[in-house]
């Protein structure tokens, strides 16, 4: 094969376009790469550079402005021995800079080659994060006032780990585009090029200007030493291929009878750090070997070392409606926080409601039975002052029982934990 | 478990094996819970930079021939939009959960709303039908995420979850192998003999044969106004067709997964209709009502979109009153008023991150 540009649909860019040789030189680059149609992929972005993908008989990937590396990303993740490349304007590599950096750190093989003719050539020559601040553009007086970033300079700093710059009449484009193709990992290759349709009209660029001004840049030599490391995708299979299958969730059968057969509401109001949220979870499992049905509501703020905790136990012996407690049967007070976050509930409880009040929280006053659990003098930390109430309670036979309990902490946990968990359990006194 | 994690369950369960998310609560867990399964299977999860890339891998996986899904949030599903519209008019296969949260904006992070219920239907540039189901427990969570598969494999199109932080961080207990699932669907690839054209439907009505970006037959995806043949066209008779396909191709299918739970009662005059967590307590409304001897009756609708108008029509047919109560201020409540101009339809809404309780739904019902 000679070619493999589409013959029925022959490039379409501007007279005097360096888009039209960045074309050929690519098309050169693959047929010395020996690559067929179906072993790449050429994902555009938008612009001119988003024409590409049509140009060529080769698998095809055209999406929105900036976001072509995103399904770059996805396309050699699902299939990792397909060549993926990118083309992209000055344009795409503005808007979609978070991805551009997000490659260059990740190290996936996959090449962007940026088709940087410094505005944007197909709305009408606005700036863009290459136009340089003396260029007259459509934008006005706005570039005056931004520094063009170099693309370079910005990726090697990211840690790309193979970044180059050329002129789109360099002679051996076509094998800069092939060595970038080539390098195992992100490659991110600047072309510079002429927009005629919008950017020669009103500023002076010509190949000698484009070859003068790349040989005052910093320079650049493909690879960056300092930035070598292993491809990412190798990489991430290598680390998954040494992580166990997860195995299907554990079931709990019913073994004991519960305390009592009938819905009951449990709220358990206490502070971050008093392990509230994982006392809930113990409590359902305790509900799961009484062959209750459960479920556990939990309400926390967003910086969790600090503020309320709260979660809401129900069980049931039918299917549960209403995930929202509306008259608790329990309620465990463990923190000031948490008791004043809920005060409201306090007084919907009645006379056959128990409150279990932790030491030096004040609860508001109300019908139901208050049992004050004195862990201070049994030298119970205020962190297990959750588990310790569920132990009170068992001890009590309120909704769950000792048996219920220890048989939902051989489930939950192992070894040291579940050894000193028992041991706690066990010495809860309640009176 | 909690909902997410069914969610996480229901996924591997359909053959996904490609998730890429961003990390926002209350859809947090399902990222990882994909992180702990899908690696070990020899599947992917990413964490993307933002959504927008999150969204983009999972388009560029799903053209490689994966099943893929990602899950966030309100603020999230408003930078999905651009990629929604990409895979809703390229018909790329995708399952979005949205564990919806308290809005507008960053609203609250950890309280519920089902305030993303209009959004999600319109939330693309061009206004074509999208799939959503809606959750009511963590068993649902598990068999509507499988269900969400077989729809975006067979209609190539996103499929939402919209789910609620209400039920997606609520744990409860459920039996997964109890559940009955339908059996799995695979996007089906062309009949042999012809050339593959990659936007080529076999029929107005459905969506394209499917070949993957790296097989052996080079296939063009597009998010451009394209042609079957997968370039950009102008043909305004070409492209109206495929526009109508992109809504027939679901509108004519919605009957077939009208997802629901209906509780008839005879002598009802009211019909309470609901969706997500609010079904919960709609469910003891309906069972305090039946003993109290005023029945009435109860649809539980799992399929939102397309909205399933001839499920609602029939179920609604002997009543002359419908209470719609759903977790915002009046959104799906729109459709029914559309579809049921005859009806009486009241309202009622909360939208302070605090449950609908069975309560109100009573006084709802009872002070007409």
């Amino acid at each position: 094969m000679h070619s493999l540009l589409n013959a029925d649909r022959p490039p379409v860019f501007c007279p005097g376009c360096s888009h039209d040789r960045i074309t050929r030189a690519l098309d050169r680059a693959l047929l010395d790469m020996g690559l067929k149609g179906e072993d790449l992929v050429i994902v555009s972005d938008i612009g001119c550079s988003g024409l590409f993908d049509t140009f060529f008989n080769t698998h095809a990937f055209h999406g929105l402005h900036g976001r072509a590396l995103t399904y770059a990303t996805g396309l050699k993740m699902a299939r990792p021995e397909l060549n993926v490349i990118v083309t992209m304007g000055d344009g795409g590599l503005g808007i979609g800079g978070a991805h551009v950096l997000s490659a260059c750190r990740r190290n996936l093989d996959v090449t962007l080659l940026v088709l940087n003719n410094f505005n944007f050539g197909m709305t009408g020559g606005q700036f863009s994060a290459t136009t340089p601040d003396t260029a007259r553009v459509g934008s006005g007086f706005l570039n005056q006032l931004e520094r063009p970033l170099d693309v370079c300079r910005v990726a090697t700093s990211a840690g790309a780990a193979y970044a180059q710059r050329c002129s789109s009449y360099a002679k051996n484009l076509s094998k800069e585009i092939e060595s970038a193709v080539r390098f195992e990992g992100f490659s991110i290759l600047d072309i510079w090029g002429i927009c005629p349709g919008r950017y020669t009209k009103r500023n002076r660029l010509t190949p000698q200007i484009i070859e003068e001004s790349l040989a005052q840049m910093p320079s650049v030599k493909a690879p960056i030493p300092e930035n070598q490391r292993e491809e990412y995708g190798r990489h991430y299979r290598n680390l998954a291929s040494e992580l166990r299958p997860v195995p299907p969730p554990k079931k709990i059968e019913a073994q004991f009878d519960p305390p009592e057969r009938q819905r009951k509401d449990v709220m358990i109001l206490g502070s971050a750090g008093q392990r509230i949220i994982t006392a809930g979870e113990i409590l359902c499992l305790a509900g799961l070997f009484a062959g209750l049905q459960t479920t556990q509501k939990n309400e926390y703020n967003i910086t969790v070392l600090r503020g309320p905790s709260i979660t809401e136990v129900i069980f049931s012996p039918d299917k549960i409606g209403y995930t929202g407690i509306r008259r608790p049967d329990v309620v465990l007070a463990l923190s000031r926080e948490g008791v004043a976050r809920r005060k409201a509930v306090f007084d919907s409880l009645d006379n056959t409601a128990l409150v279990i009040q932790a030491p030096g929280v004040a609860v508001p006053s109300c019908k139901a039975k208050i049992h004050t659990a004195d862990f201070k003098s049994q030298k119970i930390k205020s962190d297990d002052w959750a588990l310790a109430a569920l132990a009170v309670l068992a001890k009590m036979n309120r909704v769950v029982h000792t048996e219920m309990l220890t048989a939902a902490l051989k489930f939950r946990f192992k070894n040291k934990i579940l050894a000193s968990s028992l041991e706690l359990v066990e010495r809860v006194k309640i009176d | 478990m909690e909902g997410n994690e069914a969610v996480a369950w229901g996924a591997v369960a359909s053959g996904c094996r490609f998730f890429a998310g961003y990390p926002i609560t209350p859809a947090t867990t399902i990222f990882n819970t994909m992180l702990k399964l899908l690696p070990p299977l020899g599947g992917v999860c990413l964490q993307g930079e933002d959504e927008i890339a999150s969204m983009g891998y999972c388009l560029g996986a799903s053209m490689g021939g994966m099943k893929v899904m990602t899950a966030t949030s309100g603020p999230g599903i408003s930078l999905y939009s651009e990629h929604i519209s990409f895979a809703i008019g390229s018909e790329i296969p995708i399952v979005i959960v949205d564990v919806q949260r308290l809005g507008p904006s960053t609203g609250s992070a950890t309280r519920g709303a089902d305030g993303d219920i209009q959004f999600l239907r319109w939330g693309n540039s061009a206004g074509l039908p999208v799939i959503v189901l809606a959750p009511v427990d963590v068993g649902d969570c598990y068999f509507l995420t499988v269900n969400a598969f077989n729809l975006a494999e067979e209609f190539r199109c996103p499929v939402f979850i919209a789910s609620n932080k209400e039920i997606a961080m609520t744990r409860e207990n459920v039996d997964l192998d109890a559940i009955d699932l339908p059996e799995i669907y695979q996007r089906p690839g062309p009949p042999d003999g012809k050339p593959f054209m990659p936007f080529e439907a076999p029929s107005d009505n459905s969506a394209p044969y499917f070949l993957p970006i790296g097989g052996d037959v080079i296939v063009r995806q597009t998010s451009s106004t394209h042609g079957a043949d997968g370039y950009i066209t102008t043909d305004s008779a070409e492209i109206a067709r495929i526009q109508d396909r992109l809504g027939n191709k679901l509108h004519s299918a919605v009957k077939r997964f009208s997802f629901h739970e209906f509780y008839p009662e005879e002598e009802a005059d009211t019909l309470v209709l609901t969706y997500g967590i609010t079904a919960r307590a709609a469910r003891d409304v309906y069972r305090e009502k039946k003993h109290s001897g005023k029945p009435v009756s109860l649809l539980i609708q799992k399929t939102l979109w397309p909205v399933p108008e001839a499920l609602i029509r029939e179920k609604a047919e002997h009543v002359q009153r419908v209470v719609v109560a759903e977790m915002n201020l009046g959104q799906y409540v729109r459709e029914i008023q559309r579809i049921l101009p005859d009806k009486t339809v009241d309202f009622l809404g909360r939208m302070d991150g605090r449950l609908i309780s069975p309560q109100q739904i009573m006084e709802a019902i009872d002070h007409a």
